[in-house]
């Protein structure tokens, strides 16, 4: 896939690392404001996409990248799960109980799991829509060739 | 009393499918194992809850959020009579399929997606039978759904592309009116639990709003579950499927996420009225007549399954429909309560016939390489397994004692009988005998019919694990027939006919009044 003209380039360059950075921050915060693991998630995604769609790539990188997200989301669910089966041995044996002492409210760590499950909930979403994008050109450049 | 092992039906199968994803990378034969030990373990838990459960019910708070002053805050898994028949059905077909797959699918590359793709449907399809909370019933339904429409697709040729399509599009229109009605609930009830969705509309609810709701959320299940103005999609999505998935999507997918959702919630969520208890006996017994003169005319092997699912699927409906209408009018309820109990019980029936029957055409398929019944002809010889077994399962749905079928249709027919329904039992006994022809058609032209010049000596039987599969569903078969005995139906089906039948008993559990 080809890249685009210096002027994206250039701007996609200033600005990607503000669009994850804030995508981090949505993540990071879900307990706290609005937004959370899927909107932080997306963001994140959305400046992987942009790096992408500016610089351009050649096939052989797409495939080993989408290789490599795959990874990521079938990590990030299999650790969600573990987290919520901590539950069942820990505390009240209950699933998903959230057994980790709650914190002050208001403050950036406390609510025991939430933000836990916040972060990997934005792994596997921001893993899962780069893994969607690479799926659908890595598709193109197949049937190009 | 609370169930430790309910939430592992859908965890397990969840994890066992993103294992295998990241496992296959390293070890190439795991995928298979890996989906064998999860179903094996799911079949222990489910016949182990079936049994310790006895008639009472389980309910499952996830996190632990009890109930605040008899409002349900949390989210419910919820195990009891009729849920528990429902999950030992997914597990030991699904069981058996994965086993039947292990040959099977050697024949297709990928089989890590395949695997992985299977233990997601079944997880989605535990979670839609334990959930209590109607939208996570939406949630896990999209679940099971999305990974059958990829199964569809597996052998990637032009028609199973376009039979995965067609399934796509309508299974989409199915979803978003069940999301609409969902949202209609939300607005009007302004709670998803289904227990406290029934307290808050029995205080009083709008009569042509709680009608739209009603009817949307059947046009929805009614397409998921293939009743006959909404089958358009099902003869291809099953007979364009590999095998195994076929006998998934037949034997239990249309059943976990149609007919059993569309029971729960007309039962537990609504109350029973007439007008939708007759609309409900209409359909099903439209899925019954329509359903079989289709068949009939099919020389495509699972074409021709494929529309029989519709037929028997009709059956439950319609027995389910006629408890209903008993109920609503408040007379003679043991009536009711046999047709109800018929229903489930041909339910459980024809999960294991059909299974069967589609592993008997997918090991036709693995021999003689077509599914075209005039292509066929002799093939007792090559395949006595196969044979026996098809014979088996045909004789099953065509309702011949002692095997299970003919139990079950004799429940129902006695049942719209007793209820004065002669002409829903005159209907059931003469589509028994449509269906029974069509067997014999299947029987005698795939492996009687030796026409002079064509008989062929090359044909082998199929690889072992393909046959201790259908070996064990013919079993089951059989096995199932003893559920008519006075004793054992009071243990296993009468469990499930209370909970439905018992205006209070769902909702009563979770909100503790």
């Amino acid at each position: 896939m080809k890249g685009m003209t210096v002027i994206v380039k250039k701007t996609t360059q200033l600005i990607a690392g503000i669009v994850f950075l804030y995508g981090i921050y949505i993540i990071l915060h879900g307990h706290l404001t609005p937004g959370g693991g899927f909107a932080g998630g997306v963001i994140v995604a959305g400046s992987f996409i942009l790096l992408i769609l500016a610089y351009g790539s050649d096939f052989l990188n797409l495939v080993k990248e989408e290789r490599g997200s795959t990874t990521y989301e079938n990590l990030a669910i299999l650790v969600f799960l573990f987290l919520a089966l901590t539950g069942m041995i820990a505390g009240t044996r209950i699933f998903f109980a959230n057994w980790l002492p709650h914190g002050t409210p208001g403050e950036l760590v406390s609510a025991g799991f939430l933000p836990l499950y916040n972060i990997f909930v934005g792994i596997e979403v921001a893993a899962s829509i780069l893994t969607i994008f690479l799926a659908l050109i890595i598709f193109k450049e197949e049937v190009l060739k | 009393m609370m169930n430790p092992l309910i939430p592992l039906f859908v965890a397990v199968p969840l994890a066992g499918a993103f294992l295998t994803m990241i496992l296959s990378r390293f070890i190439t034969a795991i995928p298979r194992y890996m989906a064998l030990a999860v179903l094996l373990f799911l079949t222990f838990i489910s016949f182990w809850s079936l049994i310790t459960g006895g008639d009472g019910s389980s309910v499952y708070t996830l996190g632990g959020w009890e109930p605040v002053e008899g409002v349900p805050i949390g989210l419910y898994l919820i195990h009891d009579g009729f849920s528990a028949l429902l999950l030992c059905l997914i597990s030991l077909v699904g069981l058996l399929s994965v086993t039947y797959s292990v040959s099977y699918m050697a024949r297709y590359t990928s089989e890590n997606y395949f695997y992985s793709l299977f233990c997601l449907m079944i997880a989605g399809m535990n979670g839609v039978v334990l959930s209590g909370d109607i939208f996570n019933i939406y949630v896990f339904l999209e679940l099971s759904a999305i990974s059958s429409y990829a199964l569809v697709a597996f052998g990637v040729e032009k028609n199973e592309l376009e039979a995965t399509l067609k399934y796509q599009v309508l299974g989409v229109v199915a979803s978003l009116m069940i999301l609409f009605a969902i949202g209609f609930i939300y607005w009007s009830a302004k709670t998803l639990n289904i227990a406290d969705i029934r307290t808050v509309f029995s205080a009083g609810y709008d009569n042509s709003y709680y009608l739209l709701i009603q009817i949307l959320l059947l046009t929805g299940f009614g397409l998921k579950a293939a009743m006959i103005p909404f089958h358009a999609w099902l003869p291809d999505a099953h007979s364009s499927a590999p095998s195994p998935i076929s006998a998934m999507l037949s034997g239990v997918l249309i059943k976990a996420v149609g007919i059993y959702v569309i029971i729960r919630l007309f039962f537990n969520m609504f109350e029973v009225t007439e007008g939708m208890s007759i609309v409900i006996t209409t359909l099903g017994a439209l899925s019954m007549a329509v359903g079989v003169f289709l068949a009939i005319g099919q020389w495509d092997i699972k074409r021709l399954l494929a529309y029989h699912s519709i037929s028997q699927m009709g059956y439950v409906v319609m027995s389910v429909g006629i408890g209903m209408i008993l109920m609503a009018r408040g007379i003679r309820s043991e009536v009711a309560a046999l047709a109800i109990t018929g229903g489930i019980f041909h339910m459980l029936n024809h999960a294991a016939f059909k299974g069967l029957l589609f592993l008997n055409a997918g090991a036709i398929e693995y021999s003689v390489g077509t599914r075209d019944l005039r292509e066929m002809g002799g093939l007792a010889k090559g395949m006595p397994v196969t044979s026996a077994t098809s014979l088996a399962a045909s004789l099953s749905i065509s309702g011949i004692p002692p095997f299970n079928g003919f139990f079950s249709k004799l429940i129902i027919i006695v049942a719209a009988v007793m209820g004065h329904f002669y002409f829903l039992a005159l209907l059931a006994v003469i589509v028994s005998i449509i269906t029974l022809a069509s067997f014999m058609k299947f029987q005698r032209y795939a492996f009687y019919n030796v026409e002079p010049g064509k008989i062929r000596n090359d044909i082998k039987e199929v690889p072992a694990p393909m046959l201790l599969s259908m070996i064990t569903l013919a079993v089951v078969c059989l096995l199932l027939s003893l559920l008519a005995l006075p004793g054992l139906r009071e243990t296993v089906l009468s469990p499930a006919t209370d909970i439905l039948m018992d205006q209070f008993k769902y909702s009563s559990q979770i909100t503790g009044m």
